[in-house]
């Protein structure tokens, strides 16, 4: 005992402050967590307003050339495609030798390209392997084909090294009237590009048969862009439909002298791609214009594309551009309320000093919360919001413009001055992305938008998630000592000798890694389990969820028969009064590892994540503790942890904010499985996400919530 | 020694690529030079090194780039049959500019002050599809032994040029006419008279092998009535248009072998025109005819595979043009074969993996043995020297596509190995695709007229039909250099922690400090704790007094403590920023 009374050693100050904040770790983590929610909170208030960063881009530098020329000449492609409609045969294969025969008309080279939509399979080993172009299913039927016809200009004095795509998916079965528009607006700048002599870049025009998503017929493109299947059987195909061959026949026929190549044609590395969408909307007030940008995995393109598109379209065709929110949001009370907060807050600043800007308008903050939060949700859920996210997979910078008119678009003039502007803002665009000598690189990859003229970088928005998770580690710290010290103070109480005491600390402590491993393991194996699902035939699914969930079940006992003996025996031993503390901060270190992980792969993910995780892990007791103290404070958090619990179980929160968004009348049990299939499809890390880290921290949490100590 | 600056691409499919002229004059885009040394084997590097100085100097170019060893290369057959002494290096950047016409019109006798050469107003010149400049030099005593000794150096100026076109409103059930075109519209300017010193100044205009088969076919359609007549006398005159100048001279093509009708050549001496009397060459079409030129027998592209910064696969693919079909002989046609070469310098940091390479005929995959014929790779070396490679593959005749395919990883630059524009990404040069087989000759008329015609000697070279592929674009690896303050700060940072921690364990004996702070600590504090008293002590202005606080609870009370201060510090701080500004 004489040892332990000498004065110790004096620590370094680092490691004083991390003792320090180890024995306030409470405090410190109720003051972090708050500190972390208000940090996201006050994310459109410290958003910044964009700018072009790159300097080569100048947009809006020059006149735009459209004339009305042009948009008299794409007026009649769009009377032309409409027509075809009212044909009774084969509206398709027309519609794509129509389109073929007016690129060809401008001088562009043009060919088809056909394709077989790739039939969605969970591939357990392929989340993050770069696209592949897999083995292609040998028993197609002929009507589940698409063609896209593609036509490129060459720039007339440029070397070819590098392309810029416009996209424009259509319903090659029945064109509507917007999809026409869209065609024809691309048609417009198309045809003057074909004319222009400034352009550097070659510009390829993909009209991709949306008739299987057009999601499918772009990737399928890419694909054979990109990642061409050189033993492929061209023939077999073009013998066995009939359609095809028609397509081919005519080409034959066409009265300028040039045929249309059957290859598949390429034009250089690609320097950004533009998806054109037209939608009939109709506004009320004004020209719209819708930006979507996300990606698989929550990637952004660049946001100096996002930029010049807005610049041009906000000052310089006068379109109101906007990026997709959470409209429920737009309503709700306590938003409005925290936005005048903020702003009263920001009044008394501006006050103090003049010269610190700090808050903004209650509407504009509750605006820039709805698209922080759509932005938020669309990256976390990893599927990309339309076309463009194919070219992501390719490092390809590319967003979708979806213009919508004001009235209906059947008035003539007000068509005219649509397709004039549209085409005007896809030129300037084009022009600005042709200024561009070096890929897109200067400016932001990764930011969430508040508005389409604010963003939030990632220096920001990352103090929001590392305030939250910050607690994690410090409790399990405090945690882990307290019970260690606990522990050394009853053996020394118990004066037990010190070599079993020591060995059993340590041992203990494996024992909780142990059993967090073994749950993580059920995790995985549990995210495993749809690869075996997919294979039972007819199933809905619902049934398959039920499968799913009970098979996890079954796997969770079995799991826990055979590896839980082990650890039976710690129970039994006499050191078992801090168990669940050893386990919690074990628990705490694995999401906490898990988290900052997935902060690497999708912040978004990790964000919207550690707000369900990290107030669950740091309140999580033993249910019997509470009872047996019985005080109101205990009681509460009881209260809590059951409430927290039962929100953090992954379907139970899908149904909550499905429910929130959508009404819960329409809510299936099957819709979870639906949801999860679209986020193996899309191969979003999110699904690794559940499984691995927040379903196994989930169990954790109730298997502490539930222990008898 | 050939250089050429070349802007723009040569369209193989709509300008050809059989004929004399896209084999000898299309060049792939940017610089491209090669030259024979008749210099022993050690000295071809040195000299290869003075003539890119020279020439950069000459022509304002950054040819010295080529200086370096990585970025040229030394093919042995697969270029030219020229001996070992050959030197080949591309820059495919190289932005071709005025500033390099004008050191080439120099070298004219009369610049672009007479003859045709006045013709080259530079914004009409530049305002084409394709321009392209060609500087070749051979040195007489070369081969021979030296009786004559002189060099002869020819210039080529190959221009694509677009006729002004009024904008027509285009349905699709009208045809277009071809543009009409004269001399003043395209150049904007007119030639009058020759150069003094020039011996003969001439102008010629080719009407191509099928664009005469299709005139001859649309006057047989019309003049039925008067069939016997149908022969070249009508074509002669020019049947569907016509020209604003009669022509000195119509030369026919000679040849047996093609099926088709021979390429008719009119000559126009520019010599009997004088300032008074402008010599303007003008066509105007009559009915609208449409042609296609001749093909090379393959058309060649090259695409790169693959996405991301790792690795990649280089494709050169092969599309038939028919053309071999009717030029061998059509009974040998199942056993025959089309030799092709191709000639591909790769610069190092594409590490092509050469074992990789695999070959595909109308998609079925070919074990190399069949297919490759010869070949000779030289691998490339880091920071030294490109790979190159020379291929001689044989398709068979009957072959519809056929694609090679090359893999490879990208390597890492040293960071001031990046050009200033590294973000663009990197270029592959062109690879040369040649038909050992083919052979781009037109012979003309008699051969009397020969001598007096320089250009139709070099028509009739048996030169074999080459073609150039796309320049590609790699992407590859940048480091961020808009941030160099970030890369040094982290590097400072980085040192700091080491070097202090370094020193750190090397200065200080544990043991001994323990004992030196154990025999303290019963005295006082801890350095620390002892300095905080001490500024307390001076900032308050009483005495010193050791602290007597207990170990245990020290930490948190000298953290508190600490606390405040900072608290206080950065209360000062902001009453200071207030009312200071």
């Amino acid at each position: 005992m004489a040892e332990t009374e000498a004065p110790r050693p004096r620590q370094r100050p680092i490691v004083r402050l991390g003792i320090f904040l180890i024995s306030h770790s409470f405090s410190f983590s109720v003051v972090c967590c708050t500190a972390g929610v208000l940090a996201l909170l006050l994310l459109p208030i410290l958003a910044k307003n964009t700018y072009i960063s790159e300097n080569a881009l100048m947009p809006g530098s020059a006149n735009p050339m459209l004339s009305n020329q042009d948009v008299l000449e794409a007026n009649r492609f769009v009377k032309d495609l409409i027509a075809l409609n009212s044909k009774p045969r084969g509206s398709g294969i027309e519609s794509q030798r129509l389109i073929a025969q007016y690129m060809k008309d401008l001088g562009a080279e043009v060919n088809y390209h056909k394709f077989h939509p790739q039939i969605t399979q969970f591939h357990p080993l392929q989340f993050f392997s770069s696209p592949d172009s897999g083995t292609v299913e040998r028993n197609i039927s002929c009507s589940f084909h698409g063609v896209n016809t593609v036509g490129i200009t060459r720039a007339p004095r440029g070397d070819g090294k590098e392309a810029i795509v416009l996209v424009t998916p259509y319903n090659s079965q029945k064109i509507k009237q917007a999809e026409a528009l869209s065609l024809g607006t691309a048609y417009s700048v198309f045809s003057l590009l074909s004319r222009v002599t400034w352009l550097a870049k070659d510009i390829i025009w993909l009209v991709s048969d949306s008739q299987h998503g057009e999601y499918a017929a772009v990737s399928a493109w890419l694909r054979d862009y990109h990642i061409p299947m050189f033993t492929r059987l061209h023939t077999v195909n073009a013998e066995t439909c009939p359609d095809i061959n028609y397509l081919y026949d005519v080409r034959d026929n066409s009265v300028t002298g040039r045929k249309i190549y059957d290859g598949f044609k390429r034009a250089g590395t690609m320097a950004a791609a533009l998806v054109i969408k037209v939608v009939d909307r109709s506004e009320t007030f004004d020209d719209n214009l819708n930006i979507y940008a996300e990606a698989s995995n929550g990637q952004m393109p660049n946001l100096d594309l996002i930029n010049i598109v807005n610049y041009l379209a906000v000052h310089r065709q006068g379109f109101r551009v906007k990026v997709e929110k959470l409209w429920s949001l737009l309503d709700s009370k306590w938003l409005k309320n925290l936005g005048e907060l903020f702003e009263s807050v920001g009044q008394v600043v501006s006050s103090i000093n003049p010269q610190w800007k700090f808050g903004i308008p209650a509407a504009d903050y509750t605006e820039g919360i709805a698209t922080l939060a759509s932005s938020l949700y669309n990256q976390a859920l990893g599927v990309p919001t339309g076309p463009h996210g194919a070219f992501r997979d390719y490092q390809v910078d590319a967003i979708t413009l979806e213009l919508s008119p004001r009235a209906s678009v059947d008035k003539i003039i007000r068509q005219n001055d649509f397709l004039l502007r549209g085409g005007r803002l896809i030129e300037g665009v084009i022009l600005s992305v042709n200024n561009l000598l070096e890929k897109f690189h200067q400016s932001f990859f990764l930011y969430l938008l508040t508005s389409p003229g604010k963003f939030v970088s990632v220096g920001v928005y990352m103090i929001a998630f590392a305030l939250l998770v910050a607690p994690l580690p410090m409790v399990a710290a405090s945690l882990y000592a307290d019970a260690i010290n606990l522990n050394s103070s009853q053996n020394n109480e118990k004066t037990v000798a010190d070599e079993p005491g020591t060995a059993l600390r340590s041992l203990k402590w494996v024992n909780a890694a142990k059993k967090v491993f073994v749950v993580h393991l059920w995790g995985s194996v549990v995210s495993l389990l749809p690869y075996f699902i997919c294979q039972i035939p007819n199933r809905s699914p619902t049934v398959s969820f039920i499968i799913w969930f009970l098979l996890s079940v079954l796997s969770f006992f079995i799991m826990f028969l055979i590896l839980a003996s082990p650890f039976s025996h710690a129970k039994e031993s006499q050191l078992h009064l801090r168990e669940w503390a050893i386990l919690k901060s074990v628990t705490m270190s694995a999401t906490f590892i898990g988290l900052c992980l997935m902060s690497v792969i999708n912040f978004s993910t990790a964000e919207l994540g550690g707000l369900l995780l990290v107030p669950m892990c740091l309140m999580a007791q033993p249910m019997r503790r509470d009872i047996r103290v019985g005080s109101l404070s205990t009681l509460s958090r009881l209260a809590y942890n059951l409430v927290f619990c039962l929100i953090g179980f992954p379907p139970v929160t899908f149904v909550l904010l499905k429910g929130a968004f959508e009404g819960f009348n329409s809510i299936n049990v099957g819709d979870f499985w639906c949801w999860v299939e679209s986020l193996w499809a899309w191969s979003s890390a999110t699904y690794l996400y559940i499984g691995m880290v927040h379903l196994p921290c989930w169990v954790l949490c109730i298997h502490i919530l539930f222990h008898h100590c | 020694m050939e250089l050429s600056f070349t802007q723009g691409r040569w369209n193989y499919e709509r300008w050809g690529g059989f004929d004399p002229v896209p084999s000898n004059n299309a060049k792939p885009p940017g610089v491209e030079l090669w030259a024979v040394f008749d210099v022993p084997h050690y000295q071809v590097d040195a000299s290869w090194k003075n003539l890119t100085h020279a020439l950069s100097g000459l022509f304002c170019a950054s040819i010295n780039f080529l200086e370096s060893s990585t970025s040229y290369s030394a093919p042995q057959w697969g270029f030219h049959s020229a001996s070992g002494n050959l030197r080949y290096g591309t820059l495919p950047r190289e932005a071709v500019c005025t500033e390099n016409l004008t050191p080439w019109l120099k070298l004219l006798p009369c610049r672009d002050k007479a003859g045709i050469s006045a013709l080259m107003d530079r914004p009409s010149i530049y305002k084409g599809f394709y321009h392209s400049q060609r500087l070749h030099l051979t040195g007489k005593g070369f081969d021979s032994d030296g009786v004559d000794s002189g060099i002869v150096l020819q210039q080529t100026l190959t221009v694509v040029l677009q006729p002004n076109e009024k904008r027509t409103p285009v349905t699709s059930l009208e045809t277009k006419f071809q543009p009409s075109w004269s001399l003043t519209s395209i150049f904007g300017r007119k030639v009058s008279g020759s150069c003094v010193l020039a011996k003969s100044s001439t102008v010629y205009l080719q009407l191509d092998r099928d664009l005469v088969a299709e005139l001859k076919n649309l006057q047989k359609h019309n003049e039925i009535a008067v069939a016997e007549n149908v022969n070249y006398e009508g074509l002669r005159s020019g049947y569907g248009f016509q020209l604003s100048v009669e022509p000195d001279k119509v030369l026919e093509e000679v040849n047996g072998s093609h099926g088709t009708s021979p390429s008719l050549l009119y000559v126009f001496s520019v010599e009997k025109h004088s300032e008074s009397e402008p010599f303007d060459l003008g066509l105007t079409w009559k009915i609208p005819v449409a042609w296609s030129c001749q093909q090379a027998p393959l058309h060649a592209s090259r695409f790169l595979m693959g996405s991301g910064n790792e690795r990649g696969a280089i494709a050169i693919s092969f599309e038939s043009t028919r053309l071999s079909e009717w030029l061998l002989h059509s009974d040998a046609i199942d056993s025959c074969e089309l030799p092709v070469k191709i000639f591909q310098v790769v610069p190092w940091y594409i590490k092509v993996y050469y074992h990789t390479l695999q070959v595909y005929v109308d998609e079925q995959q070919q074990a190399i043995s069949d297919v490759v014929d010869k070949i000779h790779v030289s691998p490339s070396e880091d920071k030294v020297s490109p790979g190159m490679m020379e291929m001689i593959l044989k398709f068979p005749c009957r072959m519809k596509s056929a694609v090679a395919t090359l893999e490879f990883d990208k390597g890492f630059l040293h960071i001031d190995e990046y050009p200033p524009d590294a973000n663009q990404g990197f270029d592959i040069p062109s690879a040369v695709i040649s038909y050992p087989d083919f052979y781009s000759s037109t012979q003309f008329g008699d051969d009397k007229s020969l001598e007096a015609l320089p250009i139709l000697a070099k028509f009739q070279e048996n030169n074999s039909v080459v073609s150039y592929t796309e320049v590609l674009l790699v992407p590859l690896t940048t480091p961020d250099f808009s941030m160099p303050y970030n890369v040094i700060t982290i590097t400072c940072t980085i040192f700091a922690l080491y070097f202090g921690s370094l020193l750190n364990v090397l200065r200080r004996r544990v043991g001994e400090e323990e004992r030196f702070l154990k025999s303290k600590d019963a005295k006082k504090g801890g350095p620390i704790s002892q300095f905080l008293s001490k500024l307390s002590a001076k900032l308050t202005g009483r005495p010193l007094e050791t602290p007597q606080s207990p170990t245990s609870t020290s930490s948190s009370f000298i953290s508190s403590k600490l606390i405040l201060k900072v608290v206080l510090v950065a209360g000062i701080a902001i009453v200071w920023h207030f009312y200071l500004e």
